[in-house]
């Protein structure tokens, strides 16, 4: 249940978040409108899970938790107890002894080791400012609609994260010549003992890349347990699938990975938007990895009246996918014209970057208000949505419906 | 439309927060949590004991019933997917049963 003050600082939001107005019905537990065409778009909203606030309620077990849009308005940084949470397998431990806990690096190195928390926390400190996204963020709103979890835009979050850098773990074990893959995994468990432990790998190259972090905190606070306490994989750029979780066992690969994970699932159409015809047949897959630039308006609920007679500041997010944020701009002509909404301050080439700009509308109405965003590589949104039968990797051009008055 | 506290204002309190940590070594302390359980049953239909008996040991109901409604060929795609992919333990006549009750309930 909600608490009193979560109540009404949910009442208080709902005036321009994305989320419903919960109802004050004494008897009915307050929802979000997720907003999907095409059926079943109202979730619960919980407060009940460990070190976390009001969430989106998804699936209760294994826990899969998605950030309620307001909370993307209150800055760049979303806060430890409203990062979404996405699980693949039920068994999840509850408690973590942080002086039994042990990371293994094994496989093909010279020095086979069992890492402490206290020694990995003696390596050379960084700290990265990164977004951290399911590819399958957006997937209720494709058209026509696939099955996975039916995330509204709230499956992502932006943290700074605190750790240290794969290549120094990987360095002290010594990466024999011949390694190809590094394959991590972590201390979640299938129910079904023969099916795939959840485990998924890099490249060497990639992993020791120096940007590839282990991290222990979040934001300054050691991780919640639910997104991956005590170490999580921090892979900038890519997507949240590789970003493995309570992570325990390294292990460097002679040969590519072939387990189901990183070969099987996870697999997208061959093309720069993932983009396909439903039922369309001999399209190449290959697996999800970096991210593309997304940009979210975060103070204008869709339907929500802006007023004609003064100017008005509309504000959000906005990311580069796997590179920084060039520009954002916004359009109220249906893409015909686009004006450039001034960006935030930088915290970093993975970070969101807050935009804002005033806006002064004439005519009155219905309308579009249509963001964008360019990242350095010069890749911006499309205005096309893809398709793919995973549902993975939506960023066409958001646009949210208002009335002029 | 309501306007809200500028970003920057939580930008710099958050950043602010991060300062001081950094100049403390990390103290790793011991954590134990408890996760809400959902144990709900399908509802009531035609086969519901099938996908009651197989479906619930893996996954609550929620992710299921939070599906669009689907045509039959792509429910009996995900059925096969539990068994062959994620090696759910799951009879054929159950998986049939399992489709059966998908299409009746969420179908399309």
């Amino acid at each position: 249940m909600l608490s009193r003050r979560d109540l009404i600082a949910k009442v208080g939001a709902a005036s321009f978040a994305f989320s419903s107005l919960p109802s004050m019905a004494a008897t009915s537990a307050p929802t979000a409108n997720l907003g999907f065409a095409g059926g079943e778009p109202i979730r619960p909203l919980s407060g009940s899970f460990p070190q976390k606030g009001t969430m989106i309620l998804q699936r209760t077990r294994p826990p899969l938790l998605e950030t309620p849009f307001e909370v993307f308005d209150s800055g760049v940084f979303t806060p430890n107890d409203r990062f979404f949470v996405r699980w693949h397998w039920a068994i999840i431990p509850q408690s973590v002894d942080a002086s039994a806990f042990r990371l293994m690096v094994r496989g093909h190195v010279n020095k086979p080791l069992s890492l402490t928390l206290d020694e990995i926390a003696s390596l050379p400190r960084v700290e990265v400012a990164a977004v951290n996204q399911c590819a399958g963020n957006s997937r209720g709103f494709f058209q026509p609609r696939v099955l996975g979890a039916q995330w509204g835009n709230g499956a992502m979050g932006n943290a700074k994260w605190t750790g240290v850098k794969l290549r120094d773990v990987l360095d002290r074990a010594g990466i024999k010549s011949g390694a190809v893959a590094v394959r991590f995994g972590g201390m979640d468990e299938q129910i079904v003992p023969d099916a795939p432990d959840f485990m998924k790998s890099l490249s060497v190259d990639h992993a020791r890349d120096g940007e590839v972090m282990i991290a222990y905190a979040m934001n300054g606070k050691p991780l919640p347990l639910l997104n991956g306490f005590p170490l999580r994989l921090v892979v900038p750029g890519w997507f949240s699938t590789y970003w493995v979780k309570m992570l325990n066992d390294i292990e460097v690969l002679d040969k590519p990975d072939t387990g189901f994970w990183t070969a099987t699932a996870y697999k997208i159409p061959d093309n720069i938007h993932a983009d396909m015809r439903p039922g369309q047949a001999g399209v190449r897959m290959v697996p999800v990895t970096r991210m593309l630039p997304r940009s979210f308006i975060t103070n204008v609920a869709p339907h929500a009246s802006l007023s004609a007679a003064q100017p008005v500041v509309v504000r959000g997010v906005a990311m580069g996918g796997d590179c920084g944020v060039k520009s954002v701009e916004l359009s109220t002509d249906e893409g015909r014209t686009w004006n450039a909404a001034n960006l935030g301050r930088d915290e970093g080439t993975h970070s969101f970057r807050g935009w804002s700009t005033r806006l002064r509308l004439d005519a009155k109405g219905p309308k579009n208000l249509l963001i964008r965003c360019t990242n350095t590589k010069g890749e911006s949104q499309p205005m096309k949505e893809n398709w793919n039968p995973g549902g993975y990797l939506r960023n066409v051009v958001e646009s949210v419906p208002i009335v002029v008055t | 439309m309501k306007l809200i506290r500028p970003i920057a204002f939580a930008a710099f309190a958050l950043t602010t927060q991060i300062a001081a940590y950094a100049q403390s070594p990390m103290k790793f302390r011991s954590l134990a949590v408890q996760f809400p359980d959902s144990t709900d049953l399908f509802p009531a239909g035609s086969h519901a004991d099938a996908i009651n008996n197989n479906c619930l040991s893996c996954h609550s109901r929620d992710m299921v019933l939070n599906q669009a409604p689907q045509p039959r060929t792509v429910w009996a795609l995900e059925v096969d997917k539990m068994r062959h992919a994620f090696k759910a333990p799951v009879s054929d006549s159950d998986a049939a049963a399992i489709v059966a009750y998908l299409t009746a309930t969420k179908g399309k």
